[in-house]
This record gives C-alpha cells, structure tokens and sequence, in this order.
C-alpha cells in the first residue's frame, strides 16, 4: 500500500544521504520524496512516498524514527490530509491540434507557461490521480519531456464541530 | 581574557572529561597534531599496529568494562582501515567513538592527498558520525558522540576532525548538558505493556526467557536472575547474551541457535511463552522463521522499537532498557500472582528440558586426538572466575560458547553481528587494559589469529599478559565444516598448509610459546601458560575432523538438527 510519510529533520549537510542511504540499504520503496526548508531554517521537511506491507511500512517509519537527525516522523494514512503535486508537461501542439489540448488544459485547469510553434508546455496541480488522468489524456498528443515534484501533504485542520475533516 | 586552546588540546581535554583514560590509536599526517598534545595530557594511549586493531582493542575495552571505547586513527587509509572494526561494533551495539583524522577544510572535496569520505563510507555503519567543521562546536560535538554511543541501544560513533581545525585555537567552553531535540532514548517501560507480559507469564505452562547481548550491555543479569529465580523461569541465551547469566545455574538451560544445544532449542520450540530480552531474533537463532516458536506468546524487551516485529511477531512489545523493565516487571509480577508456586506449576516443564539435557547433553567423543571441546573444558577449569574469553570466529568460537562455563557479566567478547575473523586478539588487548588483574584469553583459530596477529607486538610492548590459545587445526575449520557437510567434501580454499610455526613466531615477538600435540600434556602445559605473567600463545594440535555440533543447518528449523 502507498503510504505518504512527513519527516521532520534537522536542516544540515548529509541529512539526505542519512534518509536515502536508510531506504536503500534496506531495501525500502521510494517513490518520490522532497525537502525543502520550513519557517524554522534549522528544519526541514521532507514528504516522502512509498509502499511496502504493513509491516514493512512499520519498519520505515521506526528507522526514520531511529535517525539522530530526524525529529518527527508522520504517517498521513493515518490522518486526514490535504496532498498535491506539481507537473510541468511539454506537449507537441501545432497549429491543427493546439485548440484541442488548450481545452483539456482548461478543463484541468492547467496553465501555459511555454508556448512555440509546435509545443505548449502547461503548469499541472492536483493530486496524484488528476496528473496522471493529464498524461493520460495527453498522451495521443506526444509528450515531450515531463517533469513532477512528488507528493506533497499537508494535515488537513480541526473544523469547528472538532471534527476532522 | 579566557584561554584559548588548539583544537587538539579541546579534543584530548574533552575526551578527559568524559572519563577516557586509555585510547588506541596510530599516528598519521592528519592527526599529528593531536599527537603532539597527547604529550601534556593525562590520557594513556596505545599505540597499536594497525588500525583495524585499535578499533577491536577499543570495542574489547567497552565490552569488558562497560565504558564507551575510545579510538583515534588518521585520515585516508588510516580511516578505511578502522571500517571493519566499526562495522563490528555496530552489528553488536557496542558503545565507542572513533576520532578520524581529515585533511584541512579547504582540502575537503578536492581528492587530496590521503583524503576519504570517511563520515559517507560509515553513515551505515555508524550509530551517528560528524564532520567536525567549526572549532567552536567541537566540544560540544564530542559531548554529543559520547552521549549518543552510551546511552539508548548503543553503538559506534564517528568524530571526523579536519586537520587545521586541530591546529586553531578558540575559547574552551565544555557543555554542562547534552540536550538534542531529535534524540531521546526511551528507558521506562510501559505498565500496561508490563500488566500483559505479567499477565502472560502467570498463565504460561511453559514460560522461557530468551536473553541477548542487550542484557549484558545494560547490565540487566542480576534483575534477570531474580525474576528467573523468584518465578522458576528457564534461561537460555542467545551468542551474545552469553555471560548474562551463569552457566551452574540450575535454571541454565544452553545457547540457542545454529549451534545451539539440542535442549536449549528444544526449549525454544517447545515454550509457550518466550520473554524475549535484549534480543533481535536474528536468522542464526531463529533458524526457519514461518515454523519459530510457532505455539507460544512473545514478549519482546528491547531500547531499540526497530527491532521488535522486525522477524517475528510479538505480543507484547516493550520498548525499554532492559534492566529497568526486568527489575519492574519483577514487581508486577509479585503483584499479580501472590498466590501461586511457580516452582511447583512449572516442575513438568523444567522436568522436561532437563529430561532433554541428559538426553541429549552437550557432547564429543575422544578418539586419541586432542578434541578442541576437551581444550575449553580444560580451560574453564582452569580459569579462575573472572576470567575473560575472547574469541576469533569459526569453530573456535562455537566450542568457546558451548563448552566454557561463563558465570560472570562482561567476561564473553565475541563478534556476534558481523563475525570478525582478527576480532579477538585486539579485542582481548582492550579487555587486559580494561581489566589489569583479570586473566584475558583469547580463543583463535589458525585462520583468524593471522588477520591481526600484529598485535602480539602491541601486547608484548605494553607487558598485557593475554594468553592466545590456538585451536590449531591447519584449517579455516567452519568453512571446511560446510563443505563437508553441503558441499560434497570439496575443500576448496580451506586447507592451510603453510601455517608459521606459532611457537617461535610468539618468541619473536617477545611472547612465551607452548605446543601441545598429545592430550596427555593439556592439562599441565595449559595450567603452566595461564599461570605466566607475561603474554603467550599455545598452540593446541587438535583433531583436523572435529565439526561443531549439533548444527541447525541454514534456512532449516530449529528442532531440524544435525547431531554428528
Ligand atoms: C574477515 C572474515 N573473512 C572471512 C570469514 C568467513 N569465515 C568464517 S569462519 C572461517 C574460518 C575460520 O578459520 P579459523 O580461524 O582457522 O577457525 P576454525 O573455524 O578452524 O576454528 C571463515 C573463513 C569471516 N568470518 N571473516
């Protein structure tokens, strides 16, 4: 099963290559991580995505955990999460076609952000499900190059009746 | 204004605070300056003669002390030599800090002379390690790397010192307390988590309390052998765990595992409840998995959550140091069970394992050859009581576990986890220092005693009077083992016919040499070696033939085992 894991960590040299190393040499799934700084400069956050049974998922999280520099280790199965990705997808579009794609541009939302005589490069925000229903989509047209962040998730937050959302 | 120290002098004065009194070490390029200001310090240093053997003699210390081992090695090859001996303390959670010398920051990166990449090549073999890039921090880093390789499971960490941060010179500022936000070792056990294990134990018919290496390193065999005592629990014990609890114990029931003992395994299968301790149920004690313990409830005590539910399901998990949750859950269980005799309510199961064990009872048989059994008989006979036994690895170290009586904490050195040929002569090294007034002995094979042999000079320089006993069988004798039994007797690359005459290579070093070749002359010769004051290597002439049994062969399960 496809868990999303937030990993707090100390923001300093290595700290990566402790994590990577970590999955690597024990033969855990990555499928896709990011980091970047928090408002804290000395934290970072890293959302990191992968798979494995229950018991291996159990493992990545206590060894995550086992990190001197990682500071808090949340598994977003378990809560209720907003979760996003970035795509930016370079498409072939020449004159016959390009009204086609911009339409399924547009009903995804997408924006332009290239444009040549015969590509359109487009901005893509959703969920996992929704970049990869673009692809899909897409796909008849050519796909020229692709490039995506990886998940990123952030914990959805009380509603007023206490209630998660 | 304060005074300012060099980073040497902050590095060797803070290693002093932590309560180092001997490190081993060898000197390069990098380090030089260190060893410069080892003059003014209090600190003993050995000086070892490779650095493979510093980290050993440093683990060897830690093992037989309990205190955290201490090593200083240069940079470049003076660091990747030091790699296996991390390696090994890793794999056994042992705690030590090994300084590394770098070359000079500006340096870092650029392929310089004798520069390695020493914190990337052990960040997995490591408990944590630190490139030490500002002077300021350098005490307080060295706080932290010893903090961190005491204190929760512990092991080795790494202090990588650039070499012109050694020459500078800053204000020595020592902290008071070592607080990191990202690290916090949980030692009290959960009481709900310990109401269960109780709870558990009360009903079991056929309770067993399986101990590892992380009760000799928590020194929990004292609260162990209470609970054991009070509730009439058997013990058997993992490689590691060996020492942890004494072997004259009529609770005693054996090692576990691959070459464990017939009733000792019998137990572990026959158990409906195992009190896991300090344990991390690797494949070498549990043999088959899908089949282990498959009738009985696990309670798994250990500081480290990553390894309860790593192999085996367990019940009831608690993630504590082990001598505080032995010494609470005796309390619980006195609280829980007022009412019952244990010694009466598990007389049928002891009564059974004891069956087993004259059944079945540890075991060789003479042929006129000296049998390497008979040697560690004969020396834990001769042993006085806080003798300390380190091995090398192969049937040496299978015969040392099975056949010598350990009835005291700390005084089994063993590489476990990785299984180190050339552990146990440095490692022997660091125990003497440890331990001047202890008889330190270091149980070799023909094979492993030549991977640090070197060190009879380090031995012999410093007048520590370990004894090296060979169990010289012309053989790298395990492997051979394997090949007689699985692969068809075809011995190859296991035959050592060019083995130095051990006697003279031991006089010139300056050691005392003995041969024994008949068994009529062990007793005596042995008895005369142990006795010397100075270091010797006996040099046994056992049975070529002689295999280690029994033996749970790999991937089978452990009531699969072979008896001859
Ligand atoms: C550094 C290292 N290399 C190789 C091995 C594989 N190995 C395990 S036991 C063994 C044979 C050891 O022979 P010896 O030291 O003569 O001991 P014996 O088994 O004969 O008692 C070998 C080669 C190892 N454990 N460690």
């Amino acid at each position: 099963m496809r868990h999303v894991l937030s990993v707090l960590v100390e923001n300093e040299p290595g700290v990566l290559s402790r994590v990577a190393g970590l999955f690597s040499g024990r033969g855990f799934n990555i499928e896709s991580l990011n980091v970047a700084t928090t408002l804290d400069p000395g934290v970072s956050h890293m959302t990191i995505t992968t798979s494995g049974d229950e018991q291996i998922i159990e493992q990545i999280i206590k060894q995550l955990r086992k990190l001197i520099t990682s500071i808090k280790v949340v598994d977003f199965a378990e809560l209720s999460c907003v979760e996003r990705e970035m795509m930016l997808i370079k498409v072939q579009a020449d004159d016959a076609r390009r009204g086609e794609v911009l339409r399924i541009a547009d009903i995804f939302r997408c924006k332009v952000v290239d444009v040549s005589l015969n590509d359109l490069t487009l901005e893509a925000t959703g969920t996992q499900e929704k970049t990869q229903a673009i692809i899909n989509l897409l796909a008849r047209f050519g796909i020229k190059d692709i490039v995506r962040t990886g998940t990123l998730a952030m914990r959805r937050s009380m509603q007023p009746d206490g209630q998660q959302a | 204004m304060p005074k300012e120290l060099t980073g040497a002098q902050i590095l060797l004065e803070s290693m002093y605070r932590e309560g180092v009194t001997t490190f081993f070490g060898y000197p390069g390029g990098a380090v030089i300056d260190i060893y410069d200001a080892l003059a003014d310090s209090p600190l003993e240093h050995i000086l070892v003669r490779h650095e493979q053997g510093a980290v050993h003699a440093a683990d060897g210390y830690a093992r037989a002390s309990g205190k955290v081992g201490v090593c200083l090695v240069t940079s470049g090859p003076g660091a990747t030599n030091a790699v296996t001996g991390i390696a090994t303390a890793y794999a056994d959670s042992i705690p030590m800090v090994i300084f590394t010398g770098q070359v000079s920051s500006p340096l870092i990166g650029n392929d310089a002379f004798q520069e390695v990449d020493i914190v990337g090549i052990t960040r997995p073999c490591t408990k944590h390690n630190y490139l030490v890039k500002d002077l300021t921090k350098l005490a307080q880093t060295i706080r932290q790397a010893f903090y961190l390789a005491r204190t929760g499971r512990p092991g080795p960490v790494l202090v990588d010192l650039p070499k012109d941060l050694m020459q500078a010179k800053t204000e020595f500022v020592w902290p008071e307390e070592v607080r990191m936000r990202s690290y916090n070792p949980n030692y009290k056990p959960n009481l709900v988590q310990l109401r269960r294990a109780a709870e558990l134990a009360v009903e079991a018919k056929r309770p067993l309390i399986l101990m590892g290496g992380g009760v000799v390193g928590s020194n929990a065999g004292p609260a162990l052998k209470r609970i054991a005592e009070r509730f009439s629990i058997p013990v058997v014990s993992t490689l590691m765990g060996l020492s942890g609890f004494p072997c004259t114990h009529p609770l005693w029931m054996g090692m576990v595992g691959m070459h464990g003992a017939v009733y000792a395994n019998r137990a572990l299968t026959e158990t409906d409840l195992i009190i896991a301790v300090g344990t991390r149920f690797a494949d070498r004690v549990t043999g088959k998995l899908s089949v282990f313990a498959k009738n009985a409830h696990i309670v798994h005590v250990d500081i480290d959550p990553t390894s309860i539910r790593k192999n085996v399901k367990v019940d009831v998990p608690v993630v504590a140091d082990c001598r505080e949750t032995l010494e609470q859950l005796y309390q619980v269980l006195e609280a829980c069970a007022k009412t019952t005799d244990f010694t009466a309510d598990h007389k049928e199961w002891l009564d059974r394992l004891n069956m087993f064990r004259q059944e079945y009872p540890l075991s060789y048989s003479k042929n006129g050859n000296i049998k390497p059994q008979h040697v560690i008989e004969a020396l834990s006979q001769l042993a006085p009581e806080n003798t300390i036994i380190a091995t090398e690895v192969g049937q040496n170290q299978m015969w040392s576990a099975q056949f010598f009586q350990f009835t005291t904490p700390r005084t089994w050195l063993t590489s476990g986890g990785l299984g180190t040929m050339g552990y146990g002569l440095p490692a022997a090294m660091g125990a003497q220092c440890a331990k001047p007034d202890s008889l330190v002995v270091n149980v070799a094979g023909d094979g492993s005693i030549q991977m640090n042999i070197q060190e009879m000079a380090t031995i012999v320089e410093n007048k520590l009077p370990v004894k090296v006993l060979i169990l010289n069988n012309c053989n790298l004798g395990m492997v051979r083992q394997w090949q007689e039994l699985f692969y068809a007797g075809n011995y190859m690359a296991t035959c050592m016919t060019g083995q130095p005459d051990f006697v003279k290579l031991a006089e010139a070093y300056g050691a005392e040499g003995y041969r024994i070749v008949h068994e009529s002359e062990l007793m005596e010769t042995l008895a005369k070696a142990l006795s010397s004051p100075n270091p010797a290597i006996i040099d046994v002439h056992i049975d070529r033939e002689e295999k280690v049994y029994p033996m749970v062969p790999a991937g089978a399960a452990l009531d699969e085992m072979l008896l001859t």
